[in-house]
Formats: structure tokens, C-alpha cells, sequence
């Protein structure tokens, strides 16, 4: 190896907010508007691709701890008026002890059983703004209210100073989990998803491991609903469907549950993708009706091909390719693995696209 | 008291539907092992095409059967081309594939048939039926949807229990690999298994929609109750599937009629949470075992 991991990891993430800034100048409102839309889906998906690749519990929910981070972040901009930067931190914690909570509840739970109460959580949650009208406004939701700071000036686009604040928490985030994955909370993780019995053996509190990795996902998730209240300038119900949730663990997936990367990659995915798909559509005068829907369409069938022909998600074709051309070495993070309830029954055809990444030990500790 | 009746009978009634996805879902599961996210879409779109159907013939009933027929060739299209793939891969890529079709099959329902809300028909009156001069708070239509379910439910069960192809059906859920070796053809079971499970979502897709409406994603929180209610029955059993439906159907109706609609999703969720807590795996589940 030859940079620290952590070199290399603030290095990376230098880079990210160096393509951030100059994209943001380079390209108009619409466009910084999904940088920080990324930025926001970056954060959500991050934290379920370590919960998912590396502590191997699945979440069909955290659309629910986004809408807890977001609806957090209204109340307090509405009515204590706090700087943003606050009410993310309180975001953060109070959906941190969500997180906490269900972890402790799914702890016993695994495969499908965990995916069901986690979907339903994902329903349900969203539900309480219709339950107390008059705290969370109902139907209509609370307006959030965000403007630029003001040493920037009363010019400075509001767009392009959004997405430079959703993507400095987007890297930042990248930054911790990357460190998380590799110290011993990350091994413990991987330990607990390879074989619980042997983790436990070998002295890892399994229990505490995989409730952690909730806390941290939830988190994760509660922070990206901070921004999206900011950059929506709304949190309603509707905002926070089960599409959502589904999507986040989407992205995850296909981007590549193996290494953090995969959560850029599979945000891009689920954020471009529609947009550009509707650009299509509508440039070539399709009526209304089918112009709405044939990116959804297109959308059903990227998920189905890349899902197919690139079974470790994109991160893993861009190994893949990179390798081909021999640039990258046939180290990663972690190797990819998902949760193993048991083995498929159907026939299981040798998977030719699979990219096999042995696990190398880690240089330090 | 009266009320209490209604709820009860209204909550079966729709509990059987539940039963019908929860069914569809445990076929798949006990075959594959996968989460069919796309059930849901695939009622959706049966329902679409029996609407299609009986406007063209104007028969209910040559509609309800085209819409099964169509569940059974839409849920063994689905398997043959985008499922028996995937099958192999990591097992979540299979649920993403399944999410992926039906964001698809979403997608062309809009495409063809447009996003606005449209009214399906019943096969029988929906007005209320009564006894003596009380409403039961059920029509005859309820009643059939309950009979319907039923049906389909007991002549699974016979056939899982009484022919040979359901016993190889039995058999390949039991164990795939021993199955193989005694000359059962797994993965065609496995097809036979998503056809059935296209024909009971398209009966829920049928017999739900007069009182949903049909819109794209119509069957979204039917869908996510029926999944709700095979998780509480216990993925591996079909009988779990309607004992969790109808068990949901009720306490979601008394949930519904005391205390509100806006809250049933939370009910559902706290009924959830209390069953696993007891039983991790569902109320059916057997002993559990679990690989080391």
C-alpha cells in the first residue's frame, strides 16, 4: 500500500468537493439544484450501503428516519429560527436514538422479517403528520425557509450555496464511514454479517454491532432529510413515500454494496436517470402521459439490466473496467456480500460477470 | 355492537385480499427464496387488462378470466426472463430486479392507459346486505371476494397436498438440491410457482379494485399489507399467509372505523413489531434453525 488509508480517503474526498465547486460554477440553478440533490441521495444511500453490505441487515425504511431528520430540521428552523448547521446536529442525534430504537427492535429479525418491519416503519412513520395536524401541518406539511448566508452577499445564487452545503455533509459523511469501515466497529460489522456465530465466538458483542450500524444508517438517512427540507424548502408526507425508502436501498444496491463509491454511483443513477430520461421524452413531442411515464418505464429496465449484467452493482463494473485495463490493483474496501438467508433453489448458473475480489487482510492493527 | 359486526365482516373481507398477495408472495418465497416486490404491479396490470376487456365485450366475467390468465402468463414471463437469471447472483440483486419490473410495469400502465383514476366494476350488487333490519356493513360482492379467496386458497392446499405435481412442488421448497436429485425438475416447479402466484395477485387485483379504484400504483398499499401479513404469517406458510390476512384485515378495520383511517399504517406497524417480537420468523414459523 502505498498512501495511509486516511491520506488517501481525505484525498478522494478533496477531489469530490473540488469537482463539487467548479461543477456548481460551470452549470446553471437547475443543475446545482441536482448536485445538492445528489449530494442529499449520496448521504441517505451511504448509510445503507454500510448497513446493508457491511453489517448484512437490509432496510426498506430509512425514507422514515429521513422524514424524522427533515421534519426535525422545519420545526427548528420554523420556530427557533437556529442556524442550519445546528438543526442538522440535532437532526443527527435525535435520529441517531431513532435509529437506536428500531436497531434494538430488528436486532432479532433478519432477511425478509427485518425488510417487512422496516417497510412498514417506512409507511407508517410518515403517517403522524396526518395524526397531529397542528405540530406537523398535515397533508400540506411545513414550509422551510433557507437563505444564503450573508457574508456571501445578496447575489450568490441560493442554489449553487445549497449544493456546496449538502455536498461538504455529503463528503464528510464519506469521509466518516470510510474510517468506520476500516477500524474494528468495521471488521466487527463484517464478522457479524459473514458468520454471527463465529463473531460471537470470537467475542464481538453481536447484538451491539448490528444496532449500531441502524444508528449510523439512520443517522446517515436523518442528516439527508435535513437537507432535503432545505433544498425543497417543504417536508410533507409525501415527500417521504416508500418509493423513497425502496429507491435509497435501490441505489445502494446498484451502485454496489461493496465499497462507497457505489453509493455515488447508484445516487447519480437514481437521481439522472428520470431527468434525462424526461428530457428525451419530452424533446421528441411525445404527449404529456406518455412523456411522464416513459422514464419511469426506462428506469424499471436500467434497474433490471444493470442488475443482470453487472451483478456487484456499477462500482463493480468500473473495477471490472479498470482492471481490464490494468490501472487498478484487486483491492477494495470490502468485498461485496449481501445478507445469505440460504441458497437459491432455483438453478444457479455460474455467474460469469461476477467480479471476485479477494479480501486482502488489512496493513494496520 | 352493530358496528363491531360490521367491522368484523368488512375487515374480513378485505383481509381475505390481503390473504390472496400474502399467498402469492409465501408461493414465490417457498420456490425461490425471493421477495416479489413487483406482485403488486403485476395485479396492477392484470386489473388493467380486465378492464381493457370487459369495455370491449362488455362481460364482467370474460374480463375476470382474462385478467387470470393474464397473472399466470405475466407471472411466468416474469420468471423465465428476468428471474431465472438472477437466481444465483447475490440475493438482493433478485429483489432489485423485482422492484425494477415493477417501477416498469408502472411505467407502461402510464404509458398505455394513462395515470388518471379509473372505476372498475363488481361482479355483484355492493350494496349493503342486511339481517332482519340490521346492515351487516358487507355487500353480496364482499361476500364473494372472501368465497373467491377462500376457494383459490383451499384448492391450493388440496393440490399441494393431493397431486403429484404439488407434491413435487412441496418437495422442491423442502429441499432443492435433494429434489433435483430424485428427478423433480426444480426450476420448472419454480415457474409453475410464479404462475400461480401472477394468477392469485391478479384475483386481488380484480376484486379489490371496485373499491380502490385502478390508477398505476393502486396496489402499492395492498401490496405492502399483503407483504405485512405474510411476514406476521410466516414467509414459508401458506396457511400463515391467510391467517396474517385476515388477522391484519380485522384489527386494521377496527383501527380504521374507531379510531380513524390516518392511523391504521401505525396499528399495522405496532401489530407487527408485538408478532415478531414473539415470533422472529411469524406465527407459523417452525422451530427455528438457523445455519451456522
Amino acid at each position: 500500500m502505498r498512501t495511509a488509508p486516511l491520506v488517501r480517503i481525505l484525498g478522494t474526498a478533496l477531489i469530490g468537493a473540488a469537482v463539487v465547486v467548479i461543477l456548481s460554477i460551470k452549470l446553471d440553478a437547475f443543475r446545482d439544484y441536482q448536485i445538492a440533490q445528489v449530494a442529499v441521495e449520496v448521504t441517505a444511500v451511504a448509510g445503507l450501503t454500510v448497513l446493508t453490505g457491511l453489517s448484512g441487515q437490509i432496510s426498506l425504511g430509512n425514507g422514515a428516519f429521513m422524514a424524522i431528520g427533515g421534519y426535525t430540521t422545519a420545526l427548528i428552523l420554523l420556530h427557533l429560527s437556529w442556524p442550519f448547521i445546528a438543526s442538522l446536529a440535532v437532526a443527527a442525534v435525535i435520529t441517531a436514538a431513532a435509529g437506536a430504537i428500531v436497531g434494538v427492535a430488528a436486532a432479532r429479525l433478519h432477511g425478509p422479517y427485518l425488510a417487512g418491519v422496516t417497510l412498514m416503519l417506512g409507511v407508517a412513520l410518515p403517517s403522524l403528520a396526518y395524526v397531529y395536524p397542528g405540530l406537523l401541518g398535515g397533508d400540506q406539511g411545513l414550509t422551510v425557509v433557507y437563505t444564503t448566508p450573508g457574508f456571501l452577499g445578496s447575489n450568490f445564487p441560493l442554489y449553487r450555496w445549497q449544493a456546496w452545503v449538502c455536498s461538504a455533509v455529503a463528503l464528510g459523511t464519506l469521509v466518516l464511514l470510510a474510517n468506520l469501515g476500516r477500524s474494528r466497529v468495521g471488521r466487527n460489522w463484517r464478522a457479524v454479517r459473514d458468520d454471527e456465530v463465529a463473531a460471537a465466538l470470537a467475542g464481538v458483542n453481536v447484538a451491539r454491532a448490528r444496532v449500531l450500524a441502524f444508528v449510523v444508517s439512520a443517522t446517515c438517512a436523518g442528516m439527508a432529510g435535513a437537507m432535503l427540507a432545505i433544498i425543497t424548502g417543504l417536508v410533507a408526507p409525501g415527500a417521504f413515500t416508500i418509493t423513497l425508502s425502496i429507491a435509497l436501498l435501490t441505489a445502494a444496491v446498484i451502485g454496489g454494496l461493496g465499497n462507497l463509491f457505489g453509493a455515488v454511483w447508484g445516487s447519480l443513477v437514481i437521481v439522472l436517470v428520470p431527468t434525462y430520461a424526461t428530457d428525451v421524452a419530452t424533446s421528441h413531442g411525445l404527449s404529456s402521459s406518455v412523456a411522464s411515464n416513459i422514464p419511469v418505464a426506462a428506469y424499471g429496465v436500467v434497474l433490471i439490466l444493470v442488475m443482470l449484467i453487472f451483478p456487484q452493482g456499477i462500482q463493480g463494473a468500473v473495477l471490472w473496467v479498470l482492471r481490464l485495463f490494468g490501472i487498478s490493483s484487486s483491492r477494495t474496501r470490502y468485498p461485496a456480500s449481501v445478507p445469505d438467508t440460504g441458497p437459491p433453489a432455483g438453478e444457479a448458473p455460474a455467474s460469469q460477470h461476477e467480479v471476485v475480489l479477494p479480501h486482502k487482510k488489512e496493513g494496520t492493527q | 355492537m352493530v358496528e363491531f359486526l360490521q367491522f368484523t365482516l368488512s375487515g374480513i373481507s378485505f383481509g381475505m385480499i390481503y390473504a390472496a398477495i400474502a399467498l402469492s408472495l409465501v408461493l414465490i418465497w417457498r420456490g425461490t427464496r425471493l421477495l416479489n416486490f413487483a406482485q403488486g404491479g403485476m395485479a396492477m396490470f392484470t386489473t388493467y387488462i380486465a378492464i381493457e376487456v370487459i369495455y370491449h365485450t362488455g362481460s364482467y366475467w370474460a374480463g375476470f378470466v382474462v385478467a387470470l390468465a393474464a397473472g399466470i402468463v405475466l407471472g411466468t414471463a416474469a420468471e423465465l426472463t428476468v428471474i431465472r437469471p438472477s437466481l444465483g447472483k447475490p440475493e438482493l440483486n433478485s429483489v432489485i430486479i423485482t422492484i425494477g419490473l415493477l417501477i416498469l410495469l408502472e411505467g407502461l400502465a402510464g404509458i398505455f392507459y394513462g395515470g388518471q383514476y379509473r372505476s372498475f366494476p363488481a361482479a355483484f350488487s355492493v350494496t349493503g346486505l342486511r339481517a332482519g333490519s340490521t346492515a351487516l356493513g358487507v355487500s353480496r360482492f364482499d361476500v364473494f371476494v372472501a368465497a373467491a379467496v377462500l376457494a383459490a386458497a383451499l384448492l391450493l392446499a388440496v393440490g399441494f397436498k393431493y397431486t403429484s405435481a404439488g407434491l413435487r412442488m412441496r418437495a422442491a421448497a423442502f429441499n432443492a438440491t435433494v429434489a433435483r436429485l430424485s428427478g423433480i425438475r426444480v426450476a420448472r416447479v419454480i415457474t409453475v410457482g410464479w404462475a400461480l402466484a401472477g394468477l392469485l395477485g391478479a384475483l386481488a387485483g380484480v376484486l379489490v379494485s371496485p373499491s380502490t379504484f385502478l390508477y398505476p400504483n393502486s396496489m402499492d398499499t395492498i401490496f405492502v399489507f399483503g407483504f405485512t401479513a405474510a411476514v406476521i404469517g410466516g414467509l414459508d406458510s401458506p396457511a400463515g399467509a391467510v391467517i396474517g390476512g385476515l388477522l391484519l384485515g380485522v384489527v386494521l378495520s377496527y383501527a380504521g372505523g374507531y379510531l380513524g383511517s390516518q392511523v391504521t399504517a401505525l396499528v399495522a406497524l405496532g401489530i407487527l413489531v408485538v408478532i415478531l417480537m414473539i415470533r422472529p420468523a411469524g406465527i407459523f414459523s417452525d422451530a427455528q434453525v438457523r445455519r451456522v
